[in-house]
């Protein structure tokens, strides 16, 4: 079989806030034969909550730029971000199927010499790791399990819902994360706020951000009822951001003080993989810059990286 | 965080009738097929911490209490989980629905500033969330990667597209003329 290939949407927040996960993607894809393709002169998806929210055809021709993007190298779209698959997914979707708003938006694209034409397909990096590398796959190239680690996850919205349109999984009872999740052998630890929001989308972070919080604390506390987790697994980066900064936000707006590690998942299959954390700089999460600690490295079953200034020159 | 004491009644005399068409066309076309049980708002996390409800902006709307809707901060409050679209028995897809008056709401000027803030950075940068400074690029060279990554942060002929599309839909003077009614 030839070598999948995928070009690799990257976003704003993995590049920009969270390159450990723009660096254990690439890990992670190229362990599992996966190849990335740098997706030369994307922009923001772009952000769905403020786009959509705003302009529905000039976020339609936003995303419609990217997709063409891909179009003229001829190969389907990965994004490990829930934000930037709402996006692109929704619109490649919307515009294959709506006449009127294609025309408005390769109207608009033709000022740049470009147009929609509806031949690729967008995947999240949890399509490409179950549909394409497999669970099987994944299982065979781990080799330094979570045995004993105490995992919840955090699914967030826009990768499964609408469930009706998207058709991914059973948004009310998922199970391809967390099927992904236990592979690297870690506990599913289940609490009743699961599914619930992280509380940022919706351009809601941007407005309000102790509102926000409030929806990421009722997580937490569901968690804490529930006994408690090691790690936090999730597919998103803007979660992701929301779940771990915002444990430092929380103690400024709540008084209250959290302290979970928090993962997306190509973080926690790099490290079961056996890659070493600075080789991806996981001590680089901001809850971490921010609260001058460290990944609880004991619990996780991890050596403590021996350089303090864990740089990943290899 | 009630505002029941706050609240005016509804004015019934004052309505738009053509605000349910201009939803239907903004991105909300199947409204008109809520019966009002409300699985949505017992759905929603956004109403269950703020004075949200997105029945009642439904029922709103459906009467064209146009001003009521769009000028609402609360309209704001949705994070676009989706969960009411997965559980309404109607289809209405709520969420959308909420998109669309947020549409409508901005085109009237309603638009809170940190989202235009976001919207102009897209326009400036490419990216909601820009690249920023050195300490970022720091902080990329430090997890082993290039300090720019190959999207519009290294590609100012990116940012030039995103400026002419938003010229070509008319974005730019969307976001630009309420910096002005700002002042
Ligand atoms: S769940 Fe659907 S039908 Fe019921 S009130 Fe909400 S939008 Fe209307
Ligand atoms: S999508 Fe919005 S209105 Fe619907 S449940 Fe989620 S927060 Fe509430």
């Amino acid at each position: 079989m030839a070598k999948q290939k995928f070009m690799h949407f990257l976003g704003c927040i993995i590049p920009h806030r969270y390159p450990s996960i723009e660096k254990a993607a690439r890990l992670v894809f190229a362990d599992l034969g996966i190849e990335l393709l740098d997706m030369e002169k994307a922009s923001c998806c772009p952000a769905p909550g403020v786009f959509g929210s705003f302009d529905r055809v000039t976020w339609a021709t936003i995303a419609a730029r990217n997709l063409t993007i891909a179009e003229e190298a001829g190969h389907n779209i990965t994004t490990g971000c829930n934000g930037c698959f709402a996006s692109l997914w929704d619109a490649n979707h919307e515009l294959k199927h709506d006449d009127e708003l294609r025309d408005a938006v390769n109207e608009n694209l033709a000022t740049i010499d470009r147009v929609f034409k509806g031949t690729v397909e967008v995947t999240h990096y949890v399509d490409a790791l179950y549909s394409v590398a497999g669970l099987e796959k994944i299982r065979e190239t781990i080799t330094r399990p979570f045995d004993g680690v105490r995992m919840a996850l955090h699914p967030g919205c826009h990768w499964m819902r609408p469930k009706n349109i998207k058709q991914k999984d059973d948004s009310e009872r998922p199970h391809i994360f967390r099927d992904i999740c236990e592979a690297s052998g870690a506990t599913y630890v289940p609490y009743k706020d699961e599914l619930i929001c992280c509380g940022a989308g919706g351009a809601v972070r941007t407005a309000d951000v102790k509102t926000a919080l409030d929806f990421t604390k009722q997580k937490f506390d569901s968690l804490l009822e529930a006994g408690g987790a090691d790690i936090i697994v999730t597919p998103c980066p803007f979660c992701e951001l929301q779940l771990d900064l915002g444990q430092v936000e929380i103690q400024k707006h709540f008084e209250a003080e959290y302290h979970f590690d928090i993962m997306h998942v190509v973080e926690l299959l790099a490290l079961a993989f056996g890659h070493e954390p600075e080789e991806f700089g996981l001590a680089t999460h901001l809850q971490y810059m921010q609260r001058k600690n460290e990944p609880a490295w004991q619990v996780l079953g991890i050596e403590r990286p021996t350089a303090d200034d864990a740089s990943a020159s290899e | 965080m009630t505002s029941a004491e706050e609240k005016v009644p509804i004015d019934i005399d004052n309505v738009d009738h053509e605000f349910v068409a201009l939803i239907k066309k903004a991105g909300g076309p199947n409204i008109q097929s809520c019966f009002q049980c409300g699985t949505c708002s017992g759905s929603c996390p956004a109403g269950a911490r703020t004075n949200y409800l997105v029945r009642g902006i439904i029922r709103k709307a459906l009467l064209g209490l146009k001003e009521e809707c769009i000028s609402s901060p609360e309209l704001w409050f949705c994070t676009t989980c989706y969960t009411c679209t997965d559980r309404c028995p109607q289809d209405v897809q709520p969420t959308e629905v909420i998109k669309a008056i947020r549409n409508i709401a901005v085109q009237s000027g309603y638009m809170l500033a940190p989202h235009q803030k976001v919207a102009l950075n897209v326009l400036k940068t490419g990216h909601a969330v820009p690249l920023g400074g050195e300490t970022w690029e720091k902080l990329r060279q430090k997890v082993g990667l290039e300090t720019r990554p190959p999207n519009a942060s290294s590609h100012p002929d990116a940012i030039e597209e995103i400026v002419k599309l938003a010229k070509a839909s008319g974005f730019d003077k969307l976001v630009a003329e309420k910096e002005e009614k700002k002042e």
